[in-house]
């Protein structure tokens, strides 16, 4: 967290708004059938099963966690209120990927190149805004690249977003090709001696074949100003979205080496579980959460709150803890 | 990838071969196999359990034909009941109105600038009509600009309002222009919107109150998970949309929101986009979305073609023919009558499971089994009843008969007699078996 100070509180509760809002009775309803048992039953499977499933778990992933509980009531025996909830997290926590990143121990390298990936609309644009604003917030020089030739507007949008946090943007108008605009915008990041640049590309379906090739194509003449760049190749992923995000994930990583995952919109209804099973069976860590359209509205990601949101009860998650 | 819903019913139903009937039993595990499918689609929670459960009653007592497996009769309850939900297939936007205003609405992100310009498109050119399109996104930076450079390209006139911050104002302004400028049809792109943001939410009810839109549209992307229900119920209270468009599917996405939304709203879904360009709009086909959603191959429609075709008692005969090892070219024939009347060969086979692929880049016609039908034709009963009667004289005469050569005569025949021998191999002849066979005969 020394990059980005602690989580904000008021933007948890937010979180937690969202995400708790049809949480009670699910919630009660599995700590009352559990409570003071050694066996998990039926009835609590059932409702641990609802709560996951409808949070776009996904079927095997939610088995995966249900069958871990299970072993873990039978070790533990007599689980209270306050031990399930812990297990829950601890469960699930633990098939999500470390979320550790270079960032945090100050060892980041400079220029630290992130490439922004994933398909159209997720919100890659704005997270870009939103880390640009925290980056130089923290005193870093940051140059953005907008290699979204091809999007109507999009190469605007990417300079407004440079206009509201001050940053600079490298473009060369719509329709260049966006392997040259990468290349260009990391050599003069370089020349000014930037701290971080962050690149901005076309949404795309992971299943095009020749634009995920031109996204292979962009990252590879990143490579070739900097060998180790991009350091950070960030798949943006839409918290709405179902279990096709893991065919998303699938295909971004083979195609650019994904190595960091964005979840955006939860502050919405949406809970995006399906991260979840992404982050256990690619071992790719969730980095940051959008919860806003704001530039402030971006949150490092901790996997035990939001685990905690995913089962939170109204009002108890802050104290749960 | 998935495993195709019809690969793991056949395995669920493995344990209950031979039985005629689909009994509680044998339905058990077949409609887990068919929620765990819906939720892999991501068919909301609530939607896939009322959905098996109503499966389950349609099923219970079916019987089962012998031109097809249990499974495969599963498979055609679930899709058909599937179609049925879904509803009827492409129901028109409606364009009357002086002018007709459409409304777009929907989260972010999921498509509304990209459908207007579509949509604008499809007026202009299917439609011959004038679009007027609206930029009522106030708030994400760019959008304005984004439907401005969209307009452009469509030649379509964009009404926008620099620095205006209030889109009912700049709505209401623009279908006064559209008046005077002689547009048909006005198309009012918006801000995204979360469903639980009141704010944001009353902005569009006050948008629907001050134009009194001839269609809202609730655009939703097809690669929504399960908030679908939440989303889509919560719109629909506050606007009560007219229909439904889902977006980006030209993805891999099954698409089982499609169900979700049109399970809690009963609302049509009008139309698909299938891509960014502005022609990429389609209208919405029922069945294929069911087949989508299930993920499988054109199974279910093999199944009905067998089942409209296929006589039963005939099967029976043929099969007992088969066993004795007594069938002939009589029955060849018929089979391949059948086969025809069924529809493009190339389909036909294409439909059945694992044999698609190969089958997708041959070149097959239904004249293919031309050579093979004269060559048949000009036997005679008793040739056609005891193929061993064809000895070299009588197959120079089927040659010059039909037309063909002695090598085509020839071959026919050793496919034929390779055919019969492996066909009493078959303890049950299927169908779908013996088509697999005639391809093999035809080259
Ligand atoms: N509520 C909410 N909206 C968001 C969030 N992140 C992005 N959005 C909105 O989602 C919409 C799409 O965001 P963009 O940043 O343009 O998405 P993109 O991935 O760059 O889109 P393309 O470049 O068109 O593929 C915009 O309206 C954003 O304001 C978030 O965390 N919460
Ligand atoms: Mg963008």
């Amino acid at each position: 967290m020394a990059l980005f100070g602690l989580f904000k509180k008021e933007s948890k509760q937010q979180l937690d708004k969202g995400l708790s809002a049809t949480r009670e009775n699910l919630f009660s309803r599995v700590a009352r059938a559990v409570v003071g048992k050694s066996k998990v039953d039926e009835e609590v499977l059932d409702s641990l099963e609802e709560i996951l499933l409808s949070s776009d778990v996904g079927v095997p992933t939610t088995l995966r966690i249900i069958e871990r509980l299970q072993e873990r009531v039978s070790r533990d025996k007599f689980v209270g209120t306050t031990e399930l909830n812990r297990l829950l997290k601890e469960e699930v926590a633990g098939l999500m990927a470390d979320s550790g990143n270079g960032q945090e121990d100050g060892t980041m390298p400079m220029p630290y190149v992130i490439l922004v990936v994933g398909v159209n609309g997720t919100g890659k644009t704005t997270t870009i805004g939103k880390l640009a604003y925290r980056f130089s917030k923290e005193g870093r020089t940051v140059l953005l690249g907008a290699a979204d030739t091809f999007r109507a507007a999009a190469v605007d949008q990417l300079k407004i977003w440079g206009e509201r946090t001050g940053v600079p943007v490298v473009h060369q108008g719509m329709g260049a090709d966006p392997a040259s605009v990468a290349f260009d915008t990391v050599k003069s990041g370089v020349a000014q001696g930037s701290e971080v640049i962050i690149i901005d590309t076309a949404g795309r379906l992971h299943n095009k074949a020749n634009l995920m090739d031109e996204l292979a194509k962009i990252r590879r003449v990143i490579g070739k100003v900097i060998p180790e760049a991009p350091h950070e190749v960030l798949l943006v992923l839409d918290a709405s979205t179902g279990q096709n995000a893991l065919e998303q994930a699938r295909q971004f990583i083979s195609a650019t080496e994904v190595n960091a995952l964005a979840l955006t919109k939860l502050d919405g209804t949406a809970k995006g579980g399906v991260v979840i099973g992404i982050s256990d069976q690619f071992k790719v860590p969730v980095h940051y959460i959008g919860v806003g359209e704001k530039m402030e509205d971006l949150q490092v990601f901790h996997a035990a709150d939001f685990v905690d949101a995913l089962f939170a009860e109204p009002g108890k998650s802050m104290t749960n803890k | 990838m998935f495993e195709n819903l019809s690969d793991k019913l056949e395995r669920a139903f493995k344990l209950v071969k031979g039985k005629g009937k689909i009994t509680e039993i044998n339905v058990a595990e077949t409609l887990k196999e068919v929620r765990r499918a819906l939720l892999e689609a991501d068919v909301n929670y609530k939607v896939a359990k009322q959905f098996t459960d109503t499966v389950k009653e349609k099923a219970l007592g079916q019987q089962v034909l012998t031109a097809v497996s249990p499974g495969q009769l599963m498979v055609k309850v679930v899709r058909d009941e599937l179609a049925l939900l879904m509803g009827s297939s492409a129901s028109e936007v409606n364009l009357q109105g002086q002018p007709a205003v459409l409304l777009m609405a929907g989260l972010q992100g999921s498509g509304k600038t990209t459908l207007s310009a579509k949509l604008a498109n499809y007026v202009k050119q299917k439609k011959g009509r004038n679009p007027l399109l609206v930029a009522c996104d106030v708030y994400r930076p760019a959008a304005i600009d984004q439907l401005k450079t969209l307009g452009e390209q469509l030649e379509v006139e964009v009404y926008s309002e620099e620095g205006v911050k209030d889109p009912v104002a700049i709505a209401r302004h623009a279908v006064d222009h559209a008046k005077k400028q002689g547009c048909q049809v006005v198309i009012v792109d918006t801000a995204g919107r979360l469903a639980i943001d009141e704010e944001m939410m009353h902005e569009i009810s006050a948008l629907k109150g001050a134009l009194q839109p001839t269609e809202i549209l609730f655009v939703v992307d097809a690669m929504t998970g399960q908030d679908a229900v939440n989303t889509a119920s919560v719109f629909n209270e506050k606007l009560d949309f007219d229909g439904v468009v889902l977006t980006k599917m030209d993805g891999d996405t099954r698409g089982g929101a499609a169900l979700s939304i049109k399970a809690v709203v009963n609302k049509p879904i009008k139309f698909i986009g299938t891509g960014e360009k502005p022609d990429a709009l389609d209208v919405f086909h029922p069945e294929r979305m069911a087949d989508r959603i299930l993920g499988m191959g054109d199974i279910v429609s093999l199944v009905e073609k067998a089942q409209e075709q296929i006589d039963e008692k005939e099967a029976a005969a043929l099969q007992k023919k088969i066993a004795k090892n007594k069938f002939d070219f009589n029955d060849f024939l018929s089979q391949l009558q059948q086969i025809k009347k069924m529809g493009n060969i190339k389909d036909l086979v294409g439909m059945i499971p694992g044999v698609g692929k190969q089958i997708k880049d041959m070149d097959i016609d239904n004249d293919s089994f031309k050579g093979i039908e004269a060559i048949i034709r000009s036997m005679t009963p008793e040739e056609r009843n005891n193929p061993s009667l064809l000895a070299g004289n009588r197959r120079k005469r089927l040659a010059s008969g039909s037309g063909t050569d002695i090598q085509q005569v020839n071959k026919l025949i050793k496919q034929f007699e390779d055919m019969r021998k492996m066909m009493k191999s078959f303890s049950s002849g299927k169908a779908q078996r013996m088509m697999q066979q005639m391809q093999r005969t035809r080259r």
